[in-house]
């Protein structure tokens, strides 16, 4: 790529950022100004600069306890992705299996699972992540699950017509069109995926975990009323989620680049 | 009337479906010889695309049976015996052109220098050369037909079954294609099943039009297309492609191609 090609791309990439930038440094700008205009208590909401601060001065403890997380919630998000996409395929593969186990899928997916934090706790060792990853990784596992599955059926009947034509094999229609055609659908449910792991870890933690993690370090701030740096464990708890979701996001791109309209995060 | 070689015999077809009692196919008798242009045409329900999906071994007959160069039509599915052209291009949007032209020789086991050197020539036989490296939806209707074509003679099969290949494109582009069509049948030597709506369409291109009657679908009544080749712009103007047309119009009023659906409930009733 020469030199002008590449200015071309940064400044149409600059471009395109330009205007959430402008509304990320508004408000928070609004945020300082409003605090020192209407004599808002640091209990309730402190100021950006504070939460800067504290987000500097605890980087220490802060950074490494959001690493400890971040791990389980890479755990979680890895088998619970995973598992959902090998039971889409199996219940896609088998009819018999899906019209049995589907529409307990369904309801599952319905169930506020982050309320069996407490019970998952106590189901593992609370002070070790297994308890957490399986938090975000059941979290995890029915989006995936429900929109792999849609997207293995989704696939046009005489795309199917035309690779027994060729006689295609089960595998082999799996393989070069189930899959393909799916892809999209799972890179979706991914993203959803990746965000949901967060939650889940952050709030399993509150419910008791090893203090080296970032959700325990939130609630004890909070309990402590230490509120400027449970805000600043917040903001690295968002900073991971959304590295994660960007991963994902990069991910698809390098997948999916053939898609018509694969062109926005 | 026959042919030095039958490439493929339909005999006593008949096709029910359960579902709502339907004879889409009834008592079937066809033989087709080598580098034979075969039109099926009828109005819709007349069976022809099932007929077509009888001898591709896509819909399993309920009685009768089909042969493809002396084999059943399964063994002759599972040999790659045939090429197969739907209405929908059905291209894979995550495949470049070239890579779906490939397809087929992929599943064939062909190495790659070797599918590479077909698909530049197959580019060339539907005047694609240049765009292997695009994608399905960077082009028109028309296009992606013809790299539908393409993939499905790329491993050269002997056989050509097309299902209303040109019935979503419009007129001008279907006349074109038509006559793309006969030059690359010419030059391959292929035999082709060709099920369309259009009557100018089958008797401009075929050998033979098989006119089909709906409910239950059968044989109306076969016309020998007798029009000099290669055909080309002119034989619409001739006279006798006027005459077969009007003679394949005829067959189908016959069979009640425009009666209102209680007068066809009659004709079936008689039928019957």
């Amino acid at each position: 790529m020469s030199a002008s090609a590449l200015t071309l791309r940064s400044t149409k990439a600059l471009r395109e950022w330009a205007p959430a930038l402008v509304v990320a440094i508004a408000v928070i700008g609004g945020w300082q100004g409003a605090i020192a205009a209407f004599d808002i208590q640091q209990f309730l909401l402190p100021k950006p600069s504070n939460i800067a601060a504290a987000l500097w001065d605890d980087r220490g403890t802060l950074w490494p306890a959001g690493w400890y997380t971040f791990k389980e919630a890479l755990g979680g998000f890895a088998l619970g992705s995973c598992l959902g996409v090998l039971f889409a395929l199996i219940v896609a593969r088998f009819e018999r299996v899906g019209a049995a186990l589907m529409p307990i899928a369904i309801a599952g997916n319905a169930v506020p699972i982050i309320a069996f934090a407490p019970i998952f706790n106590a189901w593992f060792d609370p002070l070790e992540p297994t308890s957490k990853m399986a938090i975000a990784g059941v979290l995890c596992f029915f989006p995936v699950l429900v929109n792999t599955l849609r997207g293995l059926q989704s696939v046009r009947p005489q795309q199917i017509e035309l690779m027994r034509a060729y006689a295609a094999g089960e595998i082999a229609i799996y393989r070069r069109v189930r899959i393909p055609t799916a892809l999209p659908y799972i890179f979706t449910s991914l993203k959803i995926a990746s965000v949901l792991a967060m939650i889940g870890a952050v709030v399993g933690e509150y419910f008791g975990g090893s203090f080296d993690a970032l959700g325990v370090l939130i609630r004890s701030d909070a309990q402590i009323l230490d509120f400027v740096t449970a805000w600043a464990g917040i903001v690295v708890a968002s900073v991971l989620g959304i590295t994660l979701y960007l991963a994902v996001a990069i991910a698809e791109r390098i997948f999916v680049r053939w898609a018509p309209g694969g062109r926005d995060v | 009337m026959t042919e030095p070689t039958t490439v493929v015999s339909v005999s006593g077809v008949t096709k029910t479906f359960p579902r709502g009692n339907v004879t889409a196919l009834q008592d079937i008798n066809l033989d087709l010889g080598a580098g034979e242009f075969i039109s099926l045409i009828g109005p819709s329900g007349c069976g022809k695309s099932t007929l077509l999906r009888v001898i591709g071994d896509l819909v399993e007959p309920t009685s009768g049976s089909v042969t493809i160069n002396g084999k059943s039509a399964h063994q002759a599915r599972t040999d790659r015996d045939y090429g197969i052209v739907f209405q929908d291009a059905v291209l894979f949007d995550w495949r470049t052109v070239s890579k779906n032209i490939e397809l087929p020789l992929e599943m064939l086991g062909w190495d790659r220098p070797k599918r590479r050197t077909r698909v530049a020539e197959m580019l060339a036989l539907v005047e694609l050369t240049g765009f292997g490296d695009h994608h399905p939806w960077q082009l028109s209707g028309g296009m992606q037909q013809r790299v539908s074509i393409a993939r499905a003679l790329a491993f050269e099969p002997a056989l050509l079954l097309m299902d209303e290949p040109f019935g979503a494109l419009d007129e001008m582009t279907r006349e074109r294609l038509n006559l793309e069509l006969l030059s690359i049948w010419q030059q391959l030597q292929s035999t082709v099943v060709f099920v369309t709506h259009s009557i100018s369409e089958a008797v401009f291109l075929s050998t033979r039009v098989v006119v089909m009657s709906p409910r239950p679908g059968r044989i109306a009544g076969i016309v020998d297309i007798d029009l000099p080749g290669p055909r080309s712009v002119e034989t619409r103007e001739d006279p006798r492609f006027f005459e077969l047309v009007t003679e394949v119009r005829e067959l189908l009023r016959m069979r009640g191609e425009h009666l209102l659906p209680e007068e066809e409930a009659a004709v079936a009733g008689e039928d019957a």
